[in-house]
Order: structure tokens, then sequence, then C-alpha cells
């Protein structure tokens, strides 16, 4: 069985949370108490059709107000694959949470209203998707049912979707789907009402995207500990502990150890008792080196040394997610994995509008849920790879200072 | 980027290890809350590994609420004996001898709310930074909400519409002197995937997890174990039968499934047969629907 993480995102009222409650339902997933609670809050609304919506708002906030406030995650799983998936807001104020939720995804779902078309939201989630460099965006054109299941007005935003993906470098694998979460239509059942649909179902997409990340062949090994042990069984065993961000690493590589450059063999790989001979992205591992080299925390084991990783100056588009707003000159501390370094924001290039992705507008500040190119300078280099180039060593957050709070994603240019 | 040759279990393990790696490379001086229930076992076993050959660097916190089943205590003492880690365990009955709990009344007196002032005197007594703990999403719909690092300020408090947005893998702990963080290594497993990866890893279980013989209290369409603690009223009825245990809180508000389930594998076929989830046996949980975010907010796990 594998893993396949998902992230959906909708404008308030799309119905985000009855597709995912629909999904579970005719997938055959919900538990007996999710059936019972869905059951007992349709009766006291009135409702006609089964209220799914209930499964996922989680906060109290969130069923007095009806809408989704933070990202929730749902587990299910069928009979061949896991499913991860992160429920994100529509509001325009909780954009953030999309960008969290899209960043641990390898697949977005964007949900339109077949009544209303393409929204400003609608623009933006697009636009986080691509900047996220996601493989797979399936558009969901929802509530059919109340359009007639009409051919037409799917067709018409259909060409809107091709309109706007065409304005990006950029290209996922598109998906155009009509459905009807209320209804069930395309779900995981086949739409009779929509015959003039020959295309999967949500479930067939979902259950035929190949799941992976997508990173480099060239090895980044994140050092977060180093593990020294002195007993009868081990005598002087000393490994760094981490994990493996991109690439691969075998027993016999020579490594360079960044920032220092000095180069080394690796001759041992631990997980737990297993010592296998290679690991590669995602493992966690240990690592031991041929040589008594002076590593700690922070640090970066990879193939052979790259110039680009050392740089103090880095092009980056961001994403703010803090009230507070971003000031030309002001101090954060830059994360990425286990790194971190004081930076300065030298510059503010241009405010991005995902309505226009090509065009910059001049801002003097960012706001929350503004998106711009920037420029950052760091104090010591924290190994960066573009994020096009290797999305799993591209992305960094900037921490406020004074609060400690993440105030921003950003996504390394150069 | 050949994540999906592993398996899924192995992907959360690489994941939880991460995790538990970076609490102890960020926080000056975390711990490991312990139950004794199958979800905090997992998380002792994935510390273990993650930093085996050396031992695991933060001692195990166990809020003990004198209600526990023997047989949790049992093997918590056994199984710290053989990890070789420091054990810490506060008492709740003491935080209602020194008065800054009162011990609830009437049929459904539990002391599981309770819990919280015992933690956060305990977090405070010690200067812990971080708390790990053995929740997952899957098990209710405000956990499905909560940070895998979560911040809590001085009063132990969640604030739910404050979170740090977590991304990628990077996690952000940094805090004021006082706050403290609650981290999530096993966020991302479900209760499927927990009773999987012991089967898997052969990781033994208290023994009130497989079916046994005992003495129970049947109340409002539920079983619970018949003990000292427990409140009874007129309508309980006592009874006698095989039950298991699918999770584990205290004796008092935690209910008993009927079955004959004896080996981990018996206990999957029946978990998935059955359709219904672990957190329906959580009376504590039952109180309303916002009663473990309201708990939350109080400073609960």
């Amino acid at each position: 069985m594998d893993l396949l993480r998902i992230n959906t995102a909708g404008s308030v009222d799309d119905g985000k949370s009855t597709l995912i409650g629909r999904f579970l339902n005719d997938s055959n997933a919900l538990t007996i108490e999710q059936e019972a609670l869905i059951a007992r809050k349709t009766k006291e609304k009135g409702l006609e059709d089964l209220d799914f919506s209930v499964i996922t708002d989680g906060l109290i906030a969130e069923r007095e107000q009806g809408i989704t406030i933070d990202v929730a995650h749902i587990y299910f799983s069928s009979s061949e694959r896991k499913f991860i998936i992160a429920d994100s807001p529509g509001h325009v104020e909780y954009t953030r949470n999309m960008v969290t939720g899209a960043s641990n995804s390898e697949v977005s779902i964007i949900l339109i209203d077949a009544r209303k078309g393409l929204l400003e939201q609608t623009y933006r989630h697009y636009f986080i998707s691509n900047l996220l460099r996601l493989k797979t965006v399936v558009f969901c054109i929802n509530k059919m049912d109340i359009v007639d299941y009409s051919e037409d007005v799917f067709l018409a935003i259909a060409t809107d979707i091709n309109k706007m993906t065409a304005q990006y470098s950029y290209k996922p694998d598109v998906y155009i789907l009509p459905i009807s979460s209320l209804k069930g239509d395309n779900v995981v059942i086949p739409s009779a009402a929509m015959s003039w649909y020959k295309g999967k179902t949500l479930s067939q997409i979902l259950h035929t995207i190949k799941p992976g990340g997508q990173g480099s062949k060239n090895l980044r090994f994140d050092v977060q500990q180093v593990i020294h042990v002195q007993n009868k069984e081990f005598i002087d065993y000393r490994a760094y502990a981490g994990k493996v961000i991109s690439g691969t690493v075998s027993v016999g590589d020579s490594i360079t150890i960044l920032p220092s450059g000095i180069v080394s063999e690796v001759v041992g790989i631990r997980k737990f008792t297993n010592t296998p001979a290679s690991a590669s992205a995602g493992e966690s591992i240990q690592i031991q080196l041929k040589d008594d080299i002076d590593i700690s925390r922070g640090m970066m084991l990879v193939n052979k040394k790259e110039e680009t990783l050392l740089s103090k100056n880095i092009t980056a588009t961001l994403v703010w997610m803090d009230e507070k707003p971003a000031v030309l000159s002001g101090k954060y501390i830059l994360q990425s994995g286990t790194r971190t370094s004081q930076c300065r924001l030298e510059a503010i290039k241009g405010l991005i509008l995902p309505e226009k992705p090509d065009e910059f507008q001049d801002a003097e500040f960012l706001a929350l849920n503004d998106i711009a190119k920037v420029r950052l300078k760091v104090a010591t280099p924290l190994f960066l790879d573009a994020f096009d180039y290797n999305r799993l060593n591209g992305a960094f957050i900037l921490i406020d200072a004074l609060t400690n709070t993440t105030a921003a994603v950003g996504f390394t240019e150069e | 980027m050949t994540n999906y040759l592993q398996s899924h279990l192995q992907t959360l393990e690489d994941e939880s290890i991460y995790i538990i790696r970076e609490v102890v490379g960020q926080f000056r001086k975390p711990v490991l809350l312990f139950s004794g229930g199958k979800d905090s076992i997992t998380l002792a076993r994935l510390a273990q590994k993650a930093f085996y050959p050396a031992k695991i660097p933060f001692p195990f916190l166990h809020i003990d609420t004198g209600h526990n089943f023997p047989e949790t205590i049992a093997y918590r003492d056994k199984l710290v004996n053989e990890l070789g880690v420091e054990l810490i365990v506060r008492y709740v009955q003491d935080s209602i001898d020194q008065n800054k709990v009162q011990e609830e009344t009437g049929k459904h007196a539990s002391r599981n709310a309770l819990q919280t002032v015992t933690l956060l005197d305990a977090i405070e007594e010690f200067g812990f930074d971080a708390c790990m703990g053995g929740a997952r999403r899957d098990e209710e719909k405000s956990r499905a909400k909560e940070r895998i690092f979560s911040v809590r300020d001085d009063f132990g408090q969640w604030d739910a519409k404050k979170q740090r947005p977590e991304l990628f893998s990077t996690l952000n702990g940094k805090i004021h002197f006082g706050e403290n963080v609650r981290a999530f290594p096993i966020s991302n497993w479900t209760e499927e995937d927990v009773w999987n990866y012991i089967a898997q890893e052969q990781i033994g279980l208290p023994s009130i997890y497989f079916a046994h013989r005992r003495k129970l209290v049947y109340r409002d369409g539920a079983y619970l174990a018949y003990s000292a603690y427990l409140n009874l009223v007129e309508t309980d009825e006592i009874t006698e039968t095989t039950v298991r245990f699918r999770t584990v809180g205290d004796m008092t508000c935690t209910a008993a499934f009927i079955s004959e389930a004896a080996t981990i594998n018996e206990i999957m076929h029946e978990n998935k047969a059955s359709k219904s989830s672990e957190r329906g046996a959580r009376i504590d949980d039952k109180r309303s629907e916002a009663a473990l975010e309201e708990r939350k907010k109080g400073g609960y796990f």
C-alpha cells in the first residue's frame, strides 16, 4: 500500500467538506460514529440531503459559523491506497493555511461552483498550487445538479480554466471534471445524469496518480544530531543522525560536508539495528564517516561541493503569513529544516497578483497573504537549492524574531 | 524521491523519527508523556529507534490518575527498565490533596480532566519546554486541526486560531520563556497504522488489550471495568464476560469491547470489520461534541 497526500481548496460554500464527506461515504470509509453524527445533524438542520460537512469542521467556531477556519487532516484508505487529505479553508484571510496544506501534498483538488465559475480564490489557489510545483491539479466543477447537469456550463468553465493554466510556464497534470458532491455524481460513482462526460471519476483519478516527491538526484542530508556511544558492543561509535532530503547515499560514497567543504567517505549507514548499504530521499538514518570531523546539527552532507548552496543572497518568492506586515530592512530568522540564520529583507521586487502571474506591482511592505518576489540576505548560508531544481530543498520559512511566529514561507529562485 | 517504493508505514516511521530528533535538537528540556497506552508505547519504540545505539536522551513522564489499570503500570515499569530511561511519575491524588483540583462526584466521576493541573505543575516543576505525546489527528475532530509542534502559553492553553503554519517538514520550535510546546510525532498515523506497526515490529502490549475475562459494569450501553474507583448507581448491572480494551485511559472512563480476539492479527481483523472508531470507547469525549477541544484550551494534552 502506498501513501498519497492531497490538498483540497475552494471558496466558502463551494462544498469542500461535503466533497470529502461524500468521498468517504461512497468509498465506504466512514465509521459508525461518523455516520450517526451525519444522520443526527442532517435531521437537526432539517436538510434533504445528508450533511457531510459536520465530520470535517472540527472547531467550535467552525460549526458556529459554518465555515472551515483551519487545515483539518483526514485519513482514510481504500484497498489499494492510503490517503491523507489536508482540507484547507477557502476564506481569503486564511490563505496561509491553504499554502500550509499544499506544502505537504502532491495533489491539489480545486473546487469551483458551477454557478459562479472562476473566482479570485480560484486564481489564487491555482497560483499557489503552481508556486508549490504540485504535480497534479484536479479541478472539480461542483454543484452540477443545480445547473441541470449542463455540458455547456461545464465546457465554458473548462475553457476559462485552460486560459488560466496557459499563463504559467510550469505545467502540472491537469484534470477537469463535473461533479455533484451533494448527489454523489462522479465522486466515486460515475454520473448517470452526465453521460456526456467520458472521463474518470475523482476516485479513479486519485487512484491513478503516482505518488512520490519531486527532488533532484543530488544528495542533500540534513544533520540533526551527533550520536556518540561508548560501550562493549559499540566501541567509540560516532554517527550523524538526520534525514535524506533528496538523492541517495550509499556506503563507499565520497561526500562533502557543508559549510567546511571537507571531504570524507561514508563507511556505514544505520536504521536502528539494520545497516543498509544505501538510503534514499525521505529516510531517517544515521551516517558514519571514515574520518573524525567536526560535524554538528545544521550542517549538510552533499555529493560534491556546489557553490550555489553557499550563497548569502537569496532571491525568492514569499507568501506573507503574519498579521504584522513585512517591512524593508526587517530582520527575521530564516529556517530550512534544521538550519537557521538571521536574515534581512533587502528588497521587495514586486507584488504578484494571482490573476496576472507575470506582472509585478510596486510595494513598500507586505501584508497578510501578499505574494511577492523579494531579495534576502542571510548571515550564514543555508545550502538552499532553487525550488524549481530541487523542490525538497528549496523552501524555507521566515520567523519573526520578536513573536517567534512563522511569518512567511519562501521559495528560493537563486 | 522514491518514497512510493517504501511502504506507507516506513514513510510514517521516517517522518516520526525526524520529528523526535527535531524535538531533541530544538529544545533544552524535552520529555515524553507516557500513559501506557498503545500510542505512547509506539512513540517509545520510535524514540528508541531514533537514537539507537544511544539511549533515549529524555525522560518519560507519567501523570498517574490513581485510576489506572494495574496491568498498564506493570507494563510501564518493565518497559522503562528495558529502555533504561528515567521515569517521572506525578500523581493526580497529590493535586487533590493540595486542594488544587476537586474530585468529581456522581455517576460519571472521572479523574481524566483533573490530569491537566498535575501535568502543568510537572511541566513547571521540571522546566520542560517540549512534551511529546502520542496523540493522532485521526482520533478526534479537534485533534485533526492540531499542529505537529503546538505552542502553549504559560497557562498551557491552546489557541486554535493562532496556530503557526507548518510548511514542508520545517518545524518552528521557537518559544518564549515560560511557554512550552506539545509535540506530536505520530500525528499522521491512524489507529490502523499503529496496530499494523505494533504487529510488524512485534511490540508487546499490556494484557488488557487482548481478550480476557473480567468483572464489568454495564452502564448506558457500555461495559466499564469493575473497580473500586467507579461510583456505582442503581441502574448499573454487574456482569462478567470476555472483553478487550481498544484504547486505554482510566478504568472509570474506558469502555471494553466484547471480544475473543487474543492476538494482534485477530484484533486488527475485528477492528476493521467493526467500522467503529476507538474514540467511541472514551466516555470522557462523549460529554459534548466539543469536549476535547474545551479540555485542550485549558491545557489538557
